[in-house]
């Protein structure tokens, strides 16, 4: 760089009317590293480059495990029986997966019409409405609340008072790291509405519940939809609220066949922190083709939120 | 929204409305009228409802922590002994072991972050594929030329990626490849450094190394998503004007597009502190829960979330109320690093809007 200024000089002085480079042969241009500034510029972009590929290695070493372990021990079985017991051969995790999906969707139906109507409330507030400015903070406080402390709540303010574990205090767990995703996406999306849509409602005469209903909400559909999968994606992987709010199961999320809600449930997430510290060959293999399936779980929800958020740009 | 109200009401007036005589358009019914209040009153009250929720929920772990409080007052603070045979709890260590691997975590996650935030922002890997397909016959394809941008994005998407992977999987993960990893070279340190206190206890396994390494690929993502958008709201112009006095690539980079990005990377990292000091999964299964205070590496010790997480499923009504005063203690720390965390953030992002 430095070379490409001092060559540059003579050619400027001629005439400005002349291409300034027009004098310099380029392959004659000296890049050489043994000049110091060169040299450092060299030396600190390949330190940067070599930071983000050892930054890359965890992914790939995970993945890797993942599939190398996991992956064999995949089989219809493992998707339609219960957890095996210690020194027991064979079992799987369905009833794990039944309960990570029953407890996501609980705590969705919970979330979802709090966070897109308080959304919908932010989006249309003044601005200087001084609630929306408080539910804003109190949305950002939640974004960065330890999950764990959710589980801590859930477990006072629902297994203390039902008297025991239940699907019902994991949803309400899992519904306070929802609740601040889903929110401030869902308002972001709905600011995103052009201004002339929602003036050319109210040129009508809409009320601002029509403009809400008919033109604001379904035009920002695929940006609120975006924030419910990353906040669903979010809560599957979630294994801290739960540990000691639905606490883990052996058994089915069912009494007498019918569908109970109200007694300890399995999850992938603790199925893996369970058995991750057992030394039993078969639990460890279990362990791992449940991290797998939760992991592509995850990684599904969060790819159908991003093709969501990509359609809403075109 | 007042608006509406006031226009449709004096459409309602106007003679020459076309919704006076049955038109096109109608006022709204007293019907409707009424739904728009109501549904204005509901997502009010939602409002309302989420600010509520997170005063119920401080509150509610405070109430159930209250007889613990009054019993234990600060010394639980200060105190070293977890003894629940003999009643006595004190959370020092867990404290200690809380801050001291967050602390740990986020110096090799803002290294690595800051590091890999500098590479995307920067355009190394675009600039570098393009200048080596421009010298090749590659150049003439439409489709090559397209390929830095490309890998640009997939190198995003890698480093996304790192943080959609749940902390429990990172946790089997630590298990079974970091430790094993860990355990020759940290045996070597411990032989021929053991005098440094760092290096002063053997790894026998769970420990402060393996959870901070875990913690730190966690907090990556967070760290490199943030600085990366700081670093991309240094305004080019800034960036032109030093690469037109001559400067190189790196030294712009340093005297002009770090500093200018400087706040916003420090809020990035003390959000990613934050995150550091709530997060469980990975301490709880790789930090060794051991009731300790010790500055080694290689020994294991305890945080504040891990004794929740552990202590939690088996605690009698008593050490739940000792536990949620621990929670509480954890609560207050994570919330003031965060609340710091926003403000800064806040306050870089309103800093950098004056340059454009």
């Amino acid at each position: 760089m430095a070379q490409h200024a001092d060559a540059a000089a003579p050619a400027r002085v001629s005439g400005l009317s002349r291409d300034p480079l027009s004098g310099i042969e380029r392959q004659k241009l000296e890049h050489s590293l043994r000049r110091p500034r060169t040299f450092v510029n060299a030396l600190l972009s390949s330190v940067v480059a070599s930071m983000t590929l050892l930054a890359l290695v965890p992914l790939f070493s995970v993945l890797w495990m993942l599939i190398g372990r996991g992956a064999k021990r995949l089989s219809l079985e493992v998707f339609t029986q219960t957890p095996p017991a210690p020194l027991e051969a064979g079992g799987g995790f369905g009833n794990a997966i039944v309960g990570t999906l029953v407890m996501v969707g609980l705590a969705a139906l919970i979330t979802v019409p709090v966070g897109v109507l308080t959304a919908v409330f932010l989006s249309q507030a003044e601005p200087e409405d001084r609630l929306a400015h408080v539910v804003r903070f109190a949305a950002k406080v939640l974004t960065g609340f330890p999950s764990i402390l959710a589980g801590v709540f859930a477990y006072g303010a629902v297994v203390l008072s039902t008297g025991k574990f239940s699907a019902v205090a994991g949803a309400v767990a899992l519904s306070i790291l929802m609740l601040p995703t889903i929110t401030l996406t869902a308002e972001d999306a709905l600011r995103m509405v052009p201004t002339k849509m929602r003036e050319a409602a109210i040129g009508m005469g809409a009320t601002s519940t029509q403009t809400a209903w008919f033109v604001l909400l379904p035009t920002a559909l695929p940006g609120i939809a975006t924030g419910i999968m990353l906040a669903l994606a979010r809560a599957a992987g979630e294994t801290a609220p739960l540990l000691f709010t639905a606490l883990f199961s052996h058994y089915w999320i069912a009494s007498q066949g019918q569908l109970d809600l109200l007694q300890p449930t399995a999850s992938l997430a603790v199925l893996i922190y369970n058995f991750a510290a057992v030394p039993f060959d078969n639990q460890l293999e279990l362990a791992w083709a449940a991290a797998l399936v939760l992991v592509l779980l995850v990684l599904v929800v969060n790819l159908i939120g991003q093709a969501l958020a990509v359609r809403r740009v075109e | 929204m007042p608006h509406a109200v006031a226009i449709s009401s004096a459409s309602a007036r106007d003679p020459f409305a076309l919704g006076h005589r049955g038109g096109l358009a109608k006022p709204p019914s007293a019907l409707q009228r009424w739904l728009d209040r109501g549904f204005r009153w509901l997502c009010r009250g939602f409002g309302w409802a989420s600010v509520f929720g997170v005063g119920y929920i401080v509150l509610e772990i405070a109430y159930k922590a209250n007889p613990a409080m009054s019993r234990l007052g600060v010394g639980f603070l200060t105190g070293s002994t977890w003894d629940p045979n003999r009643e006595q709890y004190a959370i020092l260590p867990e404290i200690w072991g809380t801050l001291y691997t967050s602390a740990l975590a986020l110096i090799v996650g803002t290294l690595f972050g800051v590091s890999v935030a500098l590479f995307l922002a920067e355009g190394f890997l675009g600039d570098a594929l393009l200048s080596v397909i421009k010298r090749s016959s590659l150049r003439a394809s439409p489709f090559w030329l397209r390929v830095p941008e490309l890998a640009e994005r997939v190198l995003r998407n890698l480093i996304e990626l790192l943080a959609a992977i749940p902390s429990v999987v990172y946790g089997l993960w630590g298990i079974f490849v970091v430790i094993p990893l860990l355990r020759e070279p940290c045996a070597w340190l411990h032989e021929q450094f053991g005098f440094l206190r760092l290096f002063s206890t053997p790894l026998s396994g769970p420990g402060v190394l393996p959870a901070v390494l875990v913690l730190s690929i966690m907090l990556l993502p967070t760290i490199t998503a943030l600085s990366r958008d700081a670093l991309v709201a240094v305004p080019s112009k800034l960036r032109m004007a030093a690469y037109g006095m001559g400067a190189t690539r790196w030294e712009t980079i340093i005297a002009v597009n770090l500093p200018t990005a400087a706040r916003g990377i420090f809020g990035a990292v003390v959000l990613a502190f934050g995150r550091a000091l709530g997060e469980t999964m990975a301490l709880a299964m790789l930090v060794g829960n051991a009731n300790r205070i010790t500055l080694s590496l290689f020994s294991p010790a305890n945080t504040l979330s891990a004794l929740l997480a552990n202590s939690f499923p088996e605690a009698g009504p008593q050490e739940v109320s000792v536990l949620m005063y621990a929670a509480l203690v954890l609560l207050g720390i994570t919330l003031a690093v965060n609340v710091l965390g926003s403000a800064i953030l806040a306050r870089a992002a309103r800093a950098t809007e004056g340059l454009n």
